[in-house]
């Protein structure tokens, strides 16, 4: 009952909005028609947009392209992240002596990143796959780098006195830690794997959505640019529900999860 | 006394702990002997912050202490205690597997092969009685149960020693009674040399052949040791209400009240 009314009152909001927006740009109120419709465009506009790009199957090869890049650009900051957030975590020196160099790494703004990627690996894929990896590098770094450091001391000396060998500890005890730190990360650095794509599309491609989105806006055409968003956002939120469902299948064993039976 | 004893399963030797700098650091215990008999059950009481808790770890070799040498059956150690098992105060079972995982994992480093330290891990929590909460993760069972599941994650091993840390201590009352029996059937099955510390002066009579009794700190000192000669087997709730254990418990509670006291005035002292 309460699922249902809070799922009524947030289509009550979507429909609301909608509404407002149609309302302002059909009828002159706050400005003229026409000079609001340039401007915001007409909400049935960009869906009959939305449904021509999907009923020509143009944007299927632009989707396609970013879940690509995106996919990629997670893989490979996912294993470099474990790996040196594992290396760091385990060699204190290490940790101690790349410290300054790993924050300034991390401060610096991943756009400026962009030009030099499509600089050094041309404007396909992997100049976005390169500007995802900088993103999603440092999240998992810093979630598993966090998750070894804080193994309950506890665990580790029980499990030190069964016999465990440092290979051991590693498979059984550091590994399992750090996984599920960058299991509780994984929305973020998803999501930051597809603003690393979609950016570097914007900045510079021939394919994928942030050119789809960066076409329309070089010819001022604002109802492809909403329809881009729209597309966009629909996407995002389909990665999220099966970035959920892994979690759940993999994070069984963590409180309050949904199969967790009793409290 | 001859307190060491070079067949003694875990000997103490002259241990004093000391954490921080050796002058002026905090001093915990000091001029330790104690030998523990093979098969032989002790328990160490003595009041909070007394270093119990730390007579256990140097026995372990999770700590090292500052003077002193703790001898495993004759060789003095070094390192980690290889032939003994640690029961902890706090929850100490890996949260991402299953109690029988987590059992079973206990025979990895013997180089078991996988399937059978799964045959033996599932008769382990049938005798601790979990056979039906085998694939449970850790917090899916209660204080006790977790309990149930270290304890066989320990015996699996079959480890000469049992080190134990007030494990029974975060249970409530009743749980702790059955704990206590449970502990007592498993360790009549082979008699294993067994350090138990508590704070629970009645749950060490019941369980122990000896309750050794320590001072307050800091630089806590044995201060007394009594055989307990109760029969066997015992049983955890029924033990308390023979006239015998009310004799030993009032014997070593005049021993023990003034430490007890002693602790209390020092903490009041340090409020002040």
């Amino acid at each position: 009952m309460k699922r249902i009314k809070l799922l009524a009152f947030q289509v009550a909001v979507a429909i609301a909005f909608l509404l407002l927006w149609h309302v302002l740009t059909t009828y002159p109120i706050l400005a003229p028609v026409k000079q609001s419709q340039f401007f915001f465009s007409n909400p049935i506009d960009v869906f009959v947009r939305v449904g021509r790009e999907f009923a020509s199957g143009e944007i299927w090869r632009h989707l396609g392209i970013t879940l690509l890049e995106t996919i990629l650009a997670f893989a490979f900051g996912a294993a470099g992240g474990i790996l040196f957030g594992f290396l760091f975590a385990r060699r204190e020196l290490l940790a101690a002596v790349f410290d300054p160099y790993i924050k300034a790494a991390n401060a610096l703004p991943r756009v400026v990143l962009a030009p030099i990627f499509a600089l050094w690996f041309g404007l396909g894929i992997w100049s976005k796959v390169a500007l995802g990896f900088t993103l999603v590098f440092f999240i998992v770094f810093f979630n598993v780098y966090q998750g070894v450091r804080e193994v309950s001391p506890v665990v580790l000396a029980n499990a030190r006195m069964l016999g465990m060998n440092e290979r051991q500890l590693l498979r059984h005890v550091y590994w399992p830690a750090a996984l599920t730190w960058m299991f509780s990360s994984l929305h973020t650095s998803v999501g930051f794997a597809l603003v690393g794509a979609v950016v570097g599309e914007y900045l510079g491609s021939s394919a994928g959505l942030g050119y789809k989105i960066h076409e329309a806006e070089s010819v001022f055409d604002v109802t492809g640019v909403f329809a881009g968003m729209l597309i966009l956002s629909i996407f995002v939120i389909l990665i999220d529900m099966m970035v959920t469902a892994i979690e759940r299948r993999l994070l069984v064993w963590r409180p309050g999860s949904p199969t967790s039976g009793q409290g | 006394m001859p307190l060491t004893d070079s067949a003694a399963a875990v000997s103490l030797r002259n241990i004093a702990i000391t954490f921080g700098v050796k002058e002026t650091g905090y001093r915990a215990v000091a001029a330790i002997d104690l030998a523990v008999r093979p098969g032989e059950f002790i328990a160490i009481v003595g009041p909070t912050g007394c270093g119990k808790s730390t007579l256990l770890n140097a026995s372990a070799g999770l700590l090292k202490p500052s003077e002193g040498e703790v001898a495993i059956f004759g060789a003095p150690l070094t390192g980690l205690n290889r032939r003994a098992g640690y029961l902890f105060q706090q929850d100490a079972l890996m949260p991402w597997k299953t109690a029988l995982q987590n059992v079973a994992v206990a025979l990895e480093p013997k180089g078991v092969p996988a399937i059978e330290a799964r045959e033996k891990a599932r008769d382990w929590l049938r005798r601790v009685g979990l056979s039906a909460f085998v694939d449970r993760y850790p917090h899916m069972l209660s204080g006790g149960q977790r309990k149930r599941v270290a304890l066989a994650q320990m015996l699996i091993r079959d480890p000469e020693i049992l080190l134990m840390d007030e494990p029974f201590g975060p249970l409530d009352a009743q749980t702790r009674q059955i704990m206590g029996n449970l502990l007592l059937d498993l360790w009549a099955a082979d008699r294993k040399a067994v350090l138990f510390v508590t704070h629970d002066l009645e749950e060490a009579i019941a369980l122990a052949d000896r309750v050794v009794v320590m001072s307050a700190g800091p630089a806590a000192r044995i201060i007394g040791e009594f055989p307990i000669s109760l029969p066997r087997p015992r049983d955890i709730a029924e033990v308390r209400l023979e006239p015998a254990f009310h004799h030993i418990h009032k014997e070593i509670w005049a021993r023990l009240r003034t430490e007890v006291q002693k602790a209390y005035a020092q903490g009041e002292e340090a409020m002040l």
